[in-house]
């Protein structure tokens, strides 16, 4: 770890160096834009690449930097050091609004909503006579270092450089964290995350606010920097021009940010001057480049430029530190024989369509129960009603002792319910462990601060040494560092169940975890099953595979048309003539 | 702040929030059907009045050559993909020649008919055809090898459409502004209110296009297979309905209902290359009043933001598009907060 820290600090400390070379005043200006541009995509990246959400309104959260700033230290005689928290507050602020009310909803709103704050924002700027209309605020003082005037040249180069490195290196270290991970994990809908109990919502809004924040000081730097400012670079052009820049470099890579910042800085340099050449007028022509290379990109490179220097670049692998972690704590199971789960009469309707009808069966610690019948049945149904992931008609779900319908599926999951998926739901980018440590997520507790500054590296240790432990238990332990998106479908769901178990749970529930395997993953599965049960796990099994449940279920639930046909052991169901009707129909 | 000013208020909010509905509409329209969120429809906006603009001055407008070169393109574009598919020249050519023949026609038409300055009606009427040509074209162009990349994919596309028609708009149309002349010289004085012939006819039309529009979904098979693709575009799909003819043809209604409302606004105000934007941007806070997904509720939301934008700019006429567009939050919340729109993987 310290040789990496050693060659990452090697790296940044050769960057800022850059300004003690004989370059041209001009480069170093144009560095400095790049610099200012590069923290406000790296905000981007980790909105839209990682997370999936977009925001067209960035440039007007470096507005709201900037016009802070500005104001406070013109106004009032504050220092900048000063009023880059005061902008901080007012951009965190506004992001809240703005995230706390679009984020709840689909996608598409965010990125809506961003597009008419950036437009009224700009609006309010200009209109404004406190922020001097359209004029804007002149003779902003510039930054002083220990009393040092740093300047517009190499000593803001420095500042600005290490700010963007120091926000790239707490980025890198976030996304490989707990909270990261859970990040990660909100770009494929939030159904897997709320299962593994990630508040999908709250890590939305902090995303939001992370990267609106680094917006936020990149406008900070920009007042300091031009010492005047006017509304015209926070429009919604510039918003438009910072995804733009991100998806140009790679807008699923840290370092696609700065990629971006720099070919798209050079590029609108060099078509500025030769596009109005070649047409005969003047006028901001480039943006008819931008547009149709915007398409091209997401058409033909939607990764990005960064995506094919990343793919010549070696991977590193994740050194395991974590034999001597001490292991994390475990929830009290049930006794042998005691209830684990009761449902009681539970009901579904989907308008007027009675999707389950008051199905009743219970999960005793220790069993393995089985929940089968005919396509569409209603098992997936039960399934999602027991979960938590559809809301109940009527009816009562019991897990030891509580009441848990109603609630929703995460706080299912942290009462030790823990699910896979019929369509395995995963992060195909990361590893295999990575995923499984998903899994663990409510058994952490660090946040993003304690990521980015790496002080949670006791509990990383804790969260890995966890996922090894439930890949080997379940004999996936050669593919720890393989990356989930490359295993076979026999792998990626015994990766699911291996992510389940991570959790600690009382109760597992596999939506059809044989599904597309072949004959002796199968027998491996079942092999896993009873393995688990002799360790005292119990589990709910919904399966089409007669013969995998006649092998390994205690206890079988048998549903047809959303009513429970009948229940009882393996021999009886087999011997049951009414589950034969149901499954191969009646003579008449 | 007594009646008279209240009802004139009203009158010019309802007027502009005509045009708002149609393209509030036309914002659903093509969201429904495709995903696609289509920033650009104010572009055909402009576009729609600045061509007008042009042929009464009796020159060839620049979108006539802007369409022969998107043609050029879709048709290349149609024709190598053809050729990918099928290996097959003739049907390769064929379907390129399909995609160029209406756009090519309707250029040649222009050309020959802008010297000879017909009346304005005509004039008009050529305008809108030249600007609806542009709708599949875009479509091919731009989203039609995208058609199941997420929305937010569709939707950067959507920026990158804006900005190269933005820019296309300044390079063929210039940086100045232009008015047009009213289709109907009508001053009515009712009362207080001054009732222009323009007004009428942005209402009539607007009513009448809704009226259409409703008309084509419920009783037309054309209509009802872009229903159906907005339902589900597989389904539809296996139903032998192409999601890529039903996409043009909901891009050839945007670009009309864009082009329309640039010839009703035409007359109102001074247009320039990039008014387009806003305008269109205005129909957008309708259609997200409606959640991208009620035709009536568009209608009732863009004559909603057309009063607040009147009542705004009497009261704070600076401020005016601060309110508009702030306006979203409050609607945004109140969507959220009546809830049904937590849909998962799109």
């Amino acid at each position: 770890m310290s040789k990496q820290a050693l060659i990452w600090g090697a790296q940044g400390a050769a960057v800022l160096a850059l300004a003690a070379l004989p370059l041209p005043d001009f480069w170093i200006t144009q560095l400095n834009y790049i610099g200012l541009y590069s923290l406000t995509c790296l905000g981007l990246v980790l909105l839209t690449g990682v997370a999936g959400l977009t925001s067209f309104g960035q440039a007007a959260f470096v507005g709201i930097g900037a016009y802070a700033s500005g104001w406070f230290t013109l106004n009032m005689g504050l220092s900048p050091w000063l009023t880059l928290f005061i902008g901080l507050a007012f951009t965190t602020a506004s992001a809240l609004l703005v995230g706390g009310i679009t984020l709840r909803m689909s996608g598409h709103y965010l990125p809506l909503a961003t597009i008419a704050w950036a437009l009224s924002l700009y609006y309010l700027m200009g209109n404004l006579d406190m922020l001097g209309k359209y004029d804007g605020l002149l003779g902003l003082p510039g930054l002083n270092v220990l009393g040092w005037d740093i300047g517009q040249g190499r000593g803001f180069f420095v500042l600005t450089w290490a700010m963007v490195l120091a926000a790239a290196a707490g980025l890198l270290f976030l996304l490989d964290s707990r909270a990261g991970r859970a990040m990660r994990s909100l770009r494929n809908g939030k159904l897997m995350a709320e299962a593994m109990g990630v508040n999908t919502l709250r890590y939305k809004i902090i995303i939001f606010v992370i990267a609106a924040q680094l917006a936020s000081v990149s406008g900070w730097l920009f007042a300091h920097f031009q010492r005047s400012i006017n509304p015209s670079p926070f429009g919604l052009k510039m918003g438009i021009e910072y995804l733009f820049m991100s998806v140009v470099g790679g807008i699923g890579h840290v370092w696609g940010a700065l990629t971006g910042a720099i070919l798209t800085k050079l590029m609108e340099d060099q078509l500025q001057v030769l596009l109005p050449k070649l047409i005969g007028t003047s006028g901001s022509y480039e943006v008819i480049v931008f547009g149709i290379v915007l398409v091209m990109m997401l058409k033909f490179l939607p990764d990005g430029i960064w995506s094919m220097v990343q793919r010549k670049l070696p991977r590193p692998q994740r050194v395991a530190d974590w034999g001597q972690a001490p292991a994390l704590a475990e929830r009290s199971k049930p006794a042998k024989g005691e209830l684990v789960l009761d449902v009681k009469a539970i009901r579904k309707q989907f308008g007027g369509l009675t999707a389950v009808n008051n199905i009743s069966f219970q999960i005793n610690a220790g069993q393995i129960v089985g929940l089968i019948g005919p396509n569409g049945a209603g098992k997936s149904t039960t399934f999602n009603l027991i979960t938590g992931v559809l809301g109940l008609t009527s009816g009562d779900v019991v897990f030891r002792g509580d009441v848990v319908s109603g609630k929703p599926s995460r706080e299912i999951a942290q009462r030790g319910m823990s699910r896979t998926f019929q369509h395995v739901k995963m992060i195909p980018d990361m590893t295999v462990l990575e995923n499984v440590a998903l899994g663990a997520h409510l058994r952490g507790s660090k946040g993003v601060v304690s990521a980015m500054t790496r002080t949670n590296q006791m509990e990383e240790r804790q969260l890995f040494k966890e996922a090894q432990k439930q890949l080997e238990r379940i004999g996936m332990g050669q593919y720890l560092h393989e990356q989930a998106g490359n295993l076979a479908m026999g792998p990626q769901r015994l990766m699911e169940i291996a992510r389940a178990l991570c959790s600690d749970p009382a109760l597992l529930l596999l939506d059809e975890p044989a599904a597309g395997l072949r004959h002796k993953e199968k027998q491996s599965l079942g092999n896993v099953l009873r393995q688990l049960q002799a360790e005292g796990v119990s589990i709910l099994l919904v399966e089409h595979d007669m013969e995998l449940v006649m092998d390994v279920c205690d206890h079988l639930v048998v549903m047809e048309f959303g009513t429970l046909l009948t229940q009882g052991t393996p021999e009886q169901i087999q011997q049951d003539p009414k589950v034969r009707a149901a499954y191969l129909g009646t003579e008449h | 702040m007594d009646s008279t000013i209240v009802s004139i208020l009203l009158l010019d909010g309802l007027t502009n929030g005509a045009v708002y509905a149609l393209l509030g509409l036309a914002t659903v329209l093509v969201f429904t059907v495709t995903r696609v969120i289509f920033i650009p429809q104010g572009e055909f906006v402009a576009y729609g009045a600045l061509t007008l603009a042009v042929m009464q001055t009796g020159k060839v407008p620049g979108t006539v050559w802007l369409l022969l070169c998107m043609a050029v393109v879709a048709a290349s574009m149609e024709a190598v993909s053809r050729w990918q598919h099928h290996r097959n020249l003739v049907a390769a050519l064929q379907s390129a020649f399909k995609v160029l023949v209406l756009p090519a026609a309707i250029a040649l038409v222009s050309v020959w008919a802008a010297p000879q300055m017909f009346p304005l009606e005509v004039q008009a009427i050529l305008s809108a055809a030249i600007v609806t040509a542009f709708g599949p074209l875009v479509y091919r162009v731009a989203y039609q090898s995208l058609e199941d990349a997420t929305p937010l994919v569709l939707l950067i596309v959507s920026v990158g459409v804006h900005f190269a028609m933005t820019g296309l708009g300044l390079l063929f149309f210039g940086a100045e502004g232009f008015r047009n002349p009213p289709f109907w010289e009508l001053r009515l004085a009712v009362g207080p209110l001054n009732i222009t012939g323009q007004a009428i006819i942005t209402f009539i039309c607007s009513l009448a296009l809704i009226v259409l529009l409703w008309l084509f979904f419920e009783r037309s098979l054309m209509g009802k297979a872009l229903r159906a693709t907005a339902v589900n575009r597989l389904g539809a799909r296996l139903m032998g309905i192409s999601s890529h003819s039903s996409g043009q043809l909901a891009f050839a209604m945007a670009a009309l209902i864009g082009a329309l409302s640039g010839l009703l606004i035409g007359p109102s105000t001074t247009v320039f290359y990039d008014s387009g934007f806003l305008i269109g941007l205005k129909g957008f806070v309708a259609a997200v009043v409606a959640g991208l997904s009620s035709y009536p509720g568009a209608m009732v939301g863009a004559l909603f933001v057309g009063i607040v934008e009147s009542f705004g700019s009497f009261w704070a006429s600076a401020f005016k598009e601060v309110i508009v567009f702030t306006l979203i939050l409050p609607i945004l919340l109140w969507r959220s907060l009546q809830g049904g729109h937590s849909d998962e993987e799109h």
